[in-house]
C-alpha cells in the first residue's frame, strides 16, 4: 500500500521539452513511472523519450487518460501553470518549481479550494513510492520498499534521513516532499492523515522547519487523531529572526513565532519524540518497529 | 527584501498617502541643511533594516539646530544592533494626538492576505497580538477578487478608529492595499499613522518588504533593494545567486537544500561549535559554484574552518569534488581547514575526485560537523 501515488498513476509532465522537465522526466520513466503525456504550448506533436508532447494539460488528460501531473515550469509562469493542471480535475499536481511569488500562490490557494485536485508543493521534491512511482526530483536509488510513511518540507533533508533509514533496511511507504514556501497545497496534517489511514504505514517520520505554525497544528492532530507512532525532526534551530533561511517559508518572526523550540516542544507535547540529529530520527523509528 | 523608510515612504506619497516632509542625508551637513529648510521640530531617523529604532537610539526629536547637529552626529556612522548607520531622514516633526496601527500582510495559515487596524498604534504591535489580541481588528482578502472597498472601512471601524477620520484612514488602507498587490509586497505597515490636533491623518513611518520572488516583475523595486544591501558578503551572495545568512559564529557552512543546511547549522550548534553563516548553493551545482561557495566563506574574516555538506539529488557529488578541487589548489597554503562529505547521486566518484591533501573526508554528516568543530577549536585556541 501506499498513498497518493502508485503504479497505476498515469503522469502529465508540465514543461517536458526543458532542460529540467526533460531530465527528470526521463528519471521518472526509468524508475518505472508511467509517464504517459507532455504538456508545453506550442510543443504538440513533438516526442520527448518516446512520450507524446502535447500543447494543453487538457488535451494531454483527454488523449492519454493521465490523473495526475508534474510541474517543471519556470516561476514566471509556474502560476499559470498550475492554474491549468487545476482546470482540468486532475488527482495529483506536483509542482516542482521553487521561486512562484507568493501572491500567485495565493491566488492558486483560492482555486485550490474550488476543485477536487491535491496539489503537492509548490518548491517540494515530490513523492515517491519506492518500486512504484516517483513524481519529481527525488533520487530513487537511496528509498526502499517498507513501512514507513515520511513527510517533509524539504527535499535534501529527507534524503538524509532517508538515507539513515534504508541503510538500518527500514524502507518506505511513501515519502512525501510537502514544499519550503509559506502557501503550500498539500498540508503536514494531510499527509499524516492519509498514513494513519494507510494499512502497511507502521511509523511516520515528519521533518519540519521553522516558520509558520504547520508543525504545530500537525503536532495537535498527531496528539489527537493518531495511532501510528510519529518521529520528528525540525531545522533552523540556530536561525535567527527576521532572516529568510533559503526556504522563502523557513523565517522566525521578528516577535518570535514560527521558532524550531515551539515546533519541537508542540511534538514532544504530542507524544512525538523529536531526534537531535538525522541519526536520532532513525533510532526512534527503530525504537517504534 | 526590505525597503528602508525613506524608499517606501516616496513610495506612498506617490500614490497619494501623506507623509510628513523629509530629505535624506548622508552627512551632518545635509542633515542640518535639511532640518533648515523643514524647520522643527524635526526627527532625524536612522535608515536600517532593524526593528525598533526608536528604543536603540536610532530615532531623535531635534527642537533646534544645536540638537540637530548634536543627533545627526550621533546617529550617523552609529552601530544599531550590528549595522551601521551610513544614511538619515530629516523629517517634519509631526504634532500628534493619537497613534495608530494599519498594516496588510499574508496571513500564512489562511494562504490570504489581511489587513490589520489597531488604536494601539506606535508601540511594537508584536507585542499587542501577544497581550491583548483583541486590540487588532482583521479582515481577509479574497485574492482573486481583491480588496472591496467595504472591507477597508469595516475593519477600520471595527478596530474603534474615531468617527471623523474613520474614512481617511479607510482610505489610506485601501491604497495600502493596491500597493501591496502592485508592487508583490510580503507585508507593509504603518506605525504609527498619526492623527494631529487639525484631524490630518498622517503615515509617520513606513515599513515595506517586498517579496524576492516576485522582484523579476518589479524592476524599479529590485533596483532599489539592490541599494538596500548593508553587508559586503550578502551583497557578493546576492551577486553569485546563493542564498546566504550571515551568523556570528566561526564555522563556515556550505551545502545544498535548505531544509539540509540549517541541519547543518544546528549540528554544529549542537556538538559545541557556532556556524558563521548560512550557505545553500542549490542543485544541481556545477564546478563553477563551488568555487564561488568557498570563495565566499573564505572571505568572511570570522570564519576558522569549514563544512561543505552534500546530498546529491540532482547535485551530482563528482562535480563538487571537481569545483573544490579547484577552488583550494590556487592557494599555495589553504586558509582554512575544509571538511568535506559527500552522499548522494554520484558520491564514490566524488570522493575518488577529491585531493585529500587539500581537505579531510567524513563518511557521516555527524562526523563531519564534529571535525570541522573541533578544527574551529583548534585555530581559536
Amino acid at each position: 500500500m501506499s498513498i497518493f501515488v502508485d503504479d497505476d498513476t498515469r503522469v502529465v509532465v508540465q514543461g517536458i521539452t526543458g532542460g529540467e522537465g526533460k531530465f527528470h522526466a526521463g528519471q521518472m520513466i526509468e524508475y518505472g513511472t508511467n509517464v504517459v503525456a507532455g504538456a508545453v504550448p506550442g510543443k504538440g506533436g513533438q516526442e520527448v523519450d518516446g512520450v507524446p508532447v502535447y500543447d494543453t494539460v487538457h488535451e494531454a488528460v483527454e488523449a492519454e487518460n493521465a490523473d495526475a501531473s508534474v510541474i517543471f515550469v519556470p516561476p514566471a509562469f509556474a502560476g499559470d501553470a498550475i492554474f491549468e493542471s487545476l482546470d482540468t480535475d486532475l488527482d495529483l499536481a506536483v509542482a516542482i518549481t521553487e521561486g512562484i511569488p507568493t501572491q500567485d500562490m495565493a491566488k492558486v490557494n483560492k482555486r485550490l479550494s474550488e476543485t477536487d485536485t491535491r496539489l503537492l508543493g509548490p518548491n517540494c521534491p515530490g513523492i515517491i513510492t519506492p518500486g512504484e512511482a516517483k513524481l519529481g526530483i527525488l533520487p530513487g536509488n537511496i528509498f526502499a520498499d517498507g513501512n514507513v510513511g515520511l513527510v517533509s518540507r524539504s527535499g535534501t533533508l529527507t534524503y538524509q534521513v532517508v538515507d539513515n533509514l534504508t541503510e538500518r533496511g527500514i524502507g518506505q511507504t511513501t515519502a512525501i516532499g510537502i514544499g519550503g514556501d509559506p502557501i503550500i497545497g498539500t498540508s503536514f496534517i494531510d499527509a499524516l492523515e492519509a498514513f494513519e489511514a494507510d494499512d502497511e504505514t507502521d511509523a511516520v517520520v515528519m521533518c519540519g522547519e521553522i516558520g509558520g505554525e504547520d508543525e504545530e497544528q500537525a503536532a495537535r492532530f498527531i496528539g489527537e487523531h493518531m495511532d501510528t507512532p510519529v518521529a520528528g525532526f525540525i531545522a533552523g534551530r540556530t536561525a535567527p529572526p527576521g532572516k529568510r533561511m533559503g526556504h522563502a517559508g523557513a523565517i522566525v518572526s521578528g516577535s518570535g513565532t514560527g521558532t524550531a523550540q515551539s515546533k519541537i516542544d508542540a511534538l514532544n507535547d504530542a507524544g512525538a519524540p523529536v531526534g537531535d540529529t538525522p541519526e536520532e530520527v532513525a533510532d526512534h523509528v527503530e525504537d517504534f518497529l | 527584501m526590505k525597503l528602508h523608510e525613506h524608499q517606501a515612504k516616496t513610495i506612498f506619497a506617490d500614490a497619494g498617502i501623506p507623509v510628513p516632509d523629509s530629505r535624506l542625508a548622508t552627512t551632518v551637513e545635509e542633515a542640518l541643511d535639511a532640518v533648515d529648510e523643514i524647520g522643527y521640530p524635526a526627527a532625524i531617523k536612522a535608515q536600517v533594516h532593524v526593528g525598533g529604532r526608536g528604543k536603540a537610539g536610532g530615532i531623535e526629536i531635534a527642537t533646534d539646530r544645536d540638537e540637530a547637529e548634536e543627533y545627526a552626529e550621533a546617529i550617523l556612522g552609529m552601530d544599531l544592533k550590528g549595522y551601521t548607520v551610513d544614511q538619515v531622514l530629516v523629517e517634519e516633526g509631526v504634532d500628534f494626538v493619537d497613534e495608530l496601527y494599519v498594516g496588510v500582510t499574508m496571513d500564512r495559515g489562511e494562504g490570504q492576505p489581511v489587513l490589520m487596524v489597531s488604536t494601539e498604534g506606535g508601540v511594537d504591535i508584536e507585542e499587542v497580538a501577544e497581550e491583548n489580541p483583541g486590540a487588532i481588528a482583521r479582515e481577509h482578502v479574497d485574492p482573486a477578487f481583491g480588496l472591496h472597498p467595504y472591507q477597508a472601512r469595516k475593519v477600520v471601524y471595527e478596530a474603534g478608529v474615531d468617527a471623523d477620520v474613520a474614512l481617511d484612514v479607510a482610505s489610506i488602507l485601501s491604497t495600502l492595499y493596491e500597493l501591496y498587490d502592485d508592487s508583490d509586497a510580503s507585508e507593509i505597515e504603518v506605525n504609527p499613522v498619526m492623527i494631529t490636533g487639525d484631524r490630518d491623518v498622517v503615515a509617520a513611518d513606513a515599513v515595506m518588504n517586498i517579496d524576492e520572488d516576485a522582484l523579476f516583475r518589479q524592476p524599479d523595486l529590485a533596483d532599489m533593494a539592490e541599494a538596500s544591501y548593508e553587508d559586503d558578503l550578502e551583497r557578493k551572495a546576492g551577486e553569485y545567486g546563493f542564498d546566504y545568512v550571515r551568523l556570528s559564529g566561526n564555522v563556515g557552512i556550505i551545502g545544498n537544500g535548505a531544509g539540509l543546511v540549517m541541519t547543518t547549522l544546528d549540528l554544529v550548534d549542537y556538538y559545541g561549535g557556532a556556524p558563521a553563516n548560512f550557505l545553500d548553493i542549490g542543485g544541481g551545482a556545477k564546478a563553477e559554484r563551488v568555487t564561488k561557495a568557498l570563495d565566499m566563506v573564505f572571505s568572511d574574516e570570522n570564519v576558522d574552518a569549514v563544512v561543505f555538506n552534500i546530498f546529491g539529488g540532482i547535485t551530482r557529488g563528482d562535480e563538487v569534488a571537481k569545483g573544490i578541487n579547484e577552488a583550494l589548489e590556487q592557494f599555495d597554503e589553504i586558509p582554512k581547514k575544509v571538511v568535506v562529505r559527500l552522499a548522494g547521486t554520484n558520491a564514490e566518484e566524488g570522493m575518488e575526485i577529491l585531493n585529500t591533501d587539500l581537505v579531510e573526508v567524513e563518511e557521516t554528516l555527524e562526523d563531519a560537523v564534529q571535525r570541522a568543530v573541533k578544527n574551529a577549536e583548534e585555530v581559536t585556541q
